[in-house]
């Protein structure tokens, strides 16, 4: 990966998307265990349709971590400065999530030249899941 | 109604050591192939003295900890009607494996929308290292739904 540079980036550039498979069970329990949220609701049929949910669905940082693969390859982590999203819509099994984000604005924050980007994943549908922005430091 | 008398209070500290086993098992659940999170070799070729904790990772710390449950229960937000509404990060420093992290969190605030339907509540964090250096910030939004 060679990292952008902050002369060669311009304000409307696209980060390379990242499209993730279908949700099913299994990655819910797997991300279940390495994040350590183990709530019920993302794993445990029964305990969702009781919440009153038509079945398990994914944990929010899932998609949140998913858009930090976003950015970490397109930046190298180091040099990401700040990351915030809203979670604007549950992602159910079978969702397949696209990831993207583009460059919004070229500014100097604490000394740095840094350039910040906005981030969105959707399912296939088109329906926003989260929304957020970075501020990525560039050389 | 969650009871406002809450707003102002702090946390116990949640200690997480950075461990190279559970990065390796959390880049596999998300999908992540970039080998910087699971080769220690191309992490230092990176410049990173070991694995560096992904982005989101630290969020861990309370959740690890029984902090988050314990929160809850206090707060009386059942996991059945607990949803994430936002959160956020800044970064002073990597954490790699090797480090152990310190998450100090506060409730800084708690209001509701919709004449009470939606609570949310939002507690900020610093997560030092070892060295009492500062890591990250973070800010979370919980909602609750009624």
């Amino acid at each position: 990966m060679t990292a952008p540079t902050y002369d060669a980036v311009n304000v409307g550039d696209e980060l390379p998307a990242l499209q993730l498979p279908p949700v099913n069970r299994t990655t819910l329990a797997l991300f279940a265990g390495a994040s350590g949220d183990h709530n019920p609701i993302h794993i445990d049929t029964d305990f969702a349709r009781k919440s009153g949910m038509p079945d398990v669905f994914a944990q929010g940082m899932l998609g949140m971590a998913w858009l930090g693969r976003l950015l970490t390859q397109w930046a190298p982590q180091s040099q990401l400065r700040r990351f915030d999203v809203r979670f604007q819509g549950i992602t159910h099994l079978g969702h397949a999530v696209r990831c993207g984000g583009r460059v919004v604005e070229k500014l100097e924050h604490e000394g740095e030249r840094c350039v910040r980007v906005e981030v969105h994943s959707a399912n296939q549908y088109g329906q926003t899941r989260i929304a957020g922005e970075a501020l990525i430091a560039l050389r | 109604m969650i009871d406002r008398k809450w707003i102002g209070h702090e946390l116990p500290a949640s200690v997480l050591p950075i461990e190279r086993s559970r990065l390796q098992f959390f880049a596999k659940a998300i999908g992540e192939t970039d080998p910087v999170y699971t080769d220690a070799a191309a992490a230092r070729d990176a410049g990173y003295p070991d694995l560096p904790a992904p982005p989101t990772f630290l969020f861990a710390a309370e959740l690890d900890s029984g902090a988050s449950d314990r929160l809850l229960a206090g707060l009386g937000i059942p996991l059945s009607k607990l949803l994430h509404g936002e959160q956020g990060f800044s970064y002073h420093r990597p954490a790699c494996v090797g480090d152990t992290v310190t998450v100090r969190s506060t409730i800084t605030d708690i209001y509701d929308k919709k004449n009470g339907a939606l609570e949310f509540v939002v507690k900020t964090s610093r997560a030092t290292n070892q060295r009492d250096e500062l890591v990250a910030e973070l800010r979370s939004v919980i909602v609750c739904r009624h």
